[in-house]
């Protein structure tokens, strides 16, 4: 631990460009992965937030966590008004009114990123415009009060799949957006988790750095949705890492590599316990989630040695 | 092309010829009908190198609307067009683009709302965008198209104004016909439009945060200034207007009158029918009717003063809406008509019709059996009831 305290300040960049004294909530990995970003960001770039936790948490006029040019319109179209950005300055260069050339990156939340936010998200990967969208997964709309999305997991209890009687929560399993990201055919995509500050700092600077669309997808442990105690966001992310049931790997030019195998991955119920969203699920149910989350993984694996 | 000589030219071809002559930076437009030629042929203008401009084929008016927030905030100038539901769909991104102070110039090809499907022209795409913050400019036929599509990019980048600007051409009446039109030089269009200097652009070397919520505290203020600034911008409308007849030598008023002179009766329309109207004015001026045709342009910001100087010596003014406002007040035009003379001792009978729904053609004689109608209306007082005008029953 003491050498990290030496090594760490360092490795990472000294400005933010996130300033603190936001709103989020206590523990936030959210806003903590969003500060890790715009360290790996630096200051050349123009932001596209959606509605969401980040926007609402860092923006209260007339206050501002923000150091870098930031843009926030609607819920589902960060991704458009970023199409916009960047072919604005596209054009203000070929016409010589600039010679700026800011990155442009969109953010949003899970909500925003995989249900309202998609087609917008879709399309602009389509169009193949050079920007990053960074995904902030809490896995339900945080936000508005805990309500289920296609990135809630399965079994996970939300105020809109609340565990019952007859329901064990979420039915569906997790919306694999990097795959979709992947089947779009762009240059750039990796999963990655504050928890691991390194990895996920590296990743976006490699994003950046790449012409074209690009997205990562950060996993951001929660600690009011996912109803643990608030110290235990960073093991949380380490231990969806460490269980499988979020990789981290990188497809660079559809090539996948996985940044962080295991001999042994550690039972899901390690990860599954502490979490009060998972509380009601039965042995046999965690035993579903096992397997699934063992032949994703494999799944997974069999990409990276292809 | 030359200017200064008539060309046979579609109504939406001569709009996309003004966004050439603007230079244009950034179009972000969807294709399918609800639209009309002009994105089409901006592409064409783009893809042979006519217009440096960068074209984005967006996958929705939404990300249409949203990609021109994008690009008109980071200080490029910026258009789209669109119609009926395209119009619809963008809706909840016109609220953010007037709050944001974006001046985004859009053509509307107005058009009738589903259900039932119908692609053809009427305002009820127009009504619903009422109150979004947008400047509402109608034209009357293919060249006002063309004229008003340069005017309002100069009124959307005023620094007095920046206020995105709707410029409304009935759909198909205007947007699909071929009219002789005449165009102006490059060098009369840069003498008339200087190039946009946006003065808050998203610039990394002078960061700003754009689009931060407020609370209620201040979210009142907020829109009262917003209001404030977009009433205030009826003088510049006026002056760009003025500015515009000195290199064009055609002028525009926020409302426009024809034959009014001594008019005891008084016909008022917006946008393409106003033409068949002054036929019909015409005709029965000819047959000694003293009837006259009151032709609102700027439908947003309204123009209160210059609507009541139009009719306040009228008897009856006889309005036709080519929009239903389901439920309430006769026509959208006619009650906010009639709320602007409420107020005034001097102000005539009004009556409203609602006609040319959807696409459906109205001829020289409806206008003028609206005309008589419309008296008798008048005479006995018109009540709640809609009254149409060429519908069957």
């Amino acid at each position: 631990m003491e050498t990290f305290a030496v090594y760490v300040p360092k490795l990472l960049p000294e400005k933010d460009y996130l300033a603190p004294g936001h709103r989020a909530c206590i523990g936030c990995t959210e806003v903590l992965a969003m500060r890790l970003v715009m360290k790996a960001l630096g200051r050349n770039v123009i932001v596209s937030n959606a509605t969401g936790c980040m926007e609402i948490v860092s923006s209260p006029f007339p206050t501002t966590s923000w150091r870098v040019p930031w843009i926030h319109t609607l819920f589902e179209n960060a991704s458009a008004v970023a199409s916009g950005i960047e072919g604005a300055y596209k054009i203000m260069n070929r016409k010589g009114v600039t010679n700026k050339k800011p990155k442009v990156v969109a953010m949003g939340g899970d909500g925003a990123t995989l249900d309202i936010g998609l087609q917008a998200l879709s399309g602009a990967w389509e169009r193949g415009h050079d920007f990053l969208y960074v995904c902030y997964d809490n896995e339900a709309y945080m936000n508005t009060g805990i309500q289920r999305s296609s990135a809630t997991p399965f079994g996970a209890a939300t105020t809109t799949s609340p565990a019952g009687k007859a329901s064990i929560g979420q039915t569906r399993w997790k919306k694999n957006l990097p795959a979709i990201a992947v089947a779009h055919d762009i240059p750039y995509v990796a999963t990655a988790c504050p928890s691991y500050p390194f990895d996920l700092i590296d990743k976006i600077k490699k994003a950046a750095s790449i012409e074209g669309p690009s997205y990562v997808h950060v996993l951001s442990p929660c600690p009011t949705g996912w109803r643990h105690p608030g110290d235990l966001g960073i093991r949380m992310g380490r231990l969806a890492v460490e269980t499988g049931i979020f990789p981290l790997y990188e497809v660079e030019n559809g090539k996948y590599k996985l940044n962080m195998d295991f001999p042994k991955l550690r039972p899901i119920d390690q990860y599954l316990k502490p979490q009060g969203r998972f509380r009601h699920l039965s042995d046999a149910e965690v035993q579903i989630i096992q397997k699934r989350v063992t032949e994703e993984y494999m799944k997974l694996k069999s990409k990276v040695e292809a | 092309m030359t200017a200064e000589k008539f060309i046979g030219m579609e109504g939406s071809l001569a709009v996309a010829e003004a966004v050439k002559l603007a230079d244009t930076d950034v179009v972000a437009a969807y294709p399918i009908t609800p639209q009309t030629h002009i994105v089409e042929r901006l592409a064409e203008l783009v893809a042979n190198g006519d217009l440096n401009a960068e074209y984005i084929p967006v996958e929705s008016e939404h990300s249409a609307m949203s990609a021109c927030l994008g690009s008109s905030a980071a200080g490029a100038r910026t258009f789209t067009a669109t119609a009926g539901q395209g119009l619809e769909l963008m809706h909840e991104v016109l609220y953010v683009a007037s709050g944001l102070r974006l001046p985004i110039v859009m053509a509307v090809a107005n058009r009738a709302l589903s259900t039932p499907l119908n692609v053809w022209g009427d305002h009820s795409d127009v009504m619903a965008v009422r109150d979004t913050g947008w400047i509402q400019i109608f034209a009357e036929n293919g060249q006002q198209a063309f004229d008003l599509t340069l005017c309002a990019f100069r009124i959307a980048e005023d620094r007095r104004v920046l206020t995105p600007v709707m410029v409304h051409l009935d759909g198909f009446h205007l947007s699909h016909v071929v009219e002789p039109i005449l165009l102006l030089d490059q060098e009369k269009v840069d003498s008339f439009l200087p190039k946009i200097d946006f003065p808050i652009a998203l610039d990394p070397d002078k960061p700003l945060a754009i689009g931060a919520f407020f609370v209620p505290a201040v979210y009142s203020e907020s829109k009262k200034a917003q209001e404030d600034a977009f009433r205030a911008t009826l003088p510049v409308i006026r002056e760009v207007c003025e500015e515009y007849a000195k290199v064009s030598g055609r002028k525009y008023l926020p409302v426009e009158t024809y034959r009014t002179e001594g008019a005891k009766t008084l016909l008022l329309t917006m946008g393409s029918y106003s033409e068949t109207a002054m036929l019909a004015v015409d005709e029965m001026r000819d047959n000694g009717d003293e009837v006259g045709l009151v032709r609102l342009r700027l439908w947003r910001p309204f123009p209160f003063d210059d609507l009541r100087a139009a009719v306040e010596n009228a008897e009856t003014l006889v309005i036709l809406d080519r929009a239903i406002s389901t439920g309430g007040p006769p026509g959208p035009v006619c009650s906010e008509i009639k709320a602007a003379m409420y107020s005034q001792k001097r102000r005539p009978r009004i009556v409203g019709f609602v006609g040319g729904l959807g696409g459906r053609d109205m001829v020289v004689q409806e206008f003028i059996n609206m005309v008589k109608q419309g008296r008798e209306l008048a005479e006995k007082g018109q009540g709640d009831e809609l009254q149409t005008i060429g519908v069957r029953d």
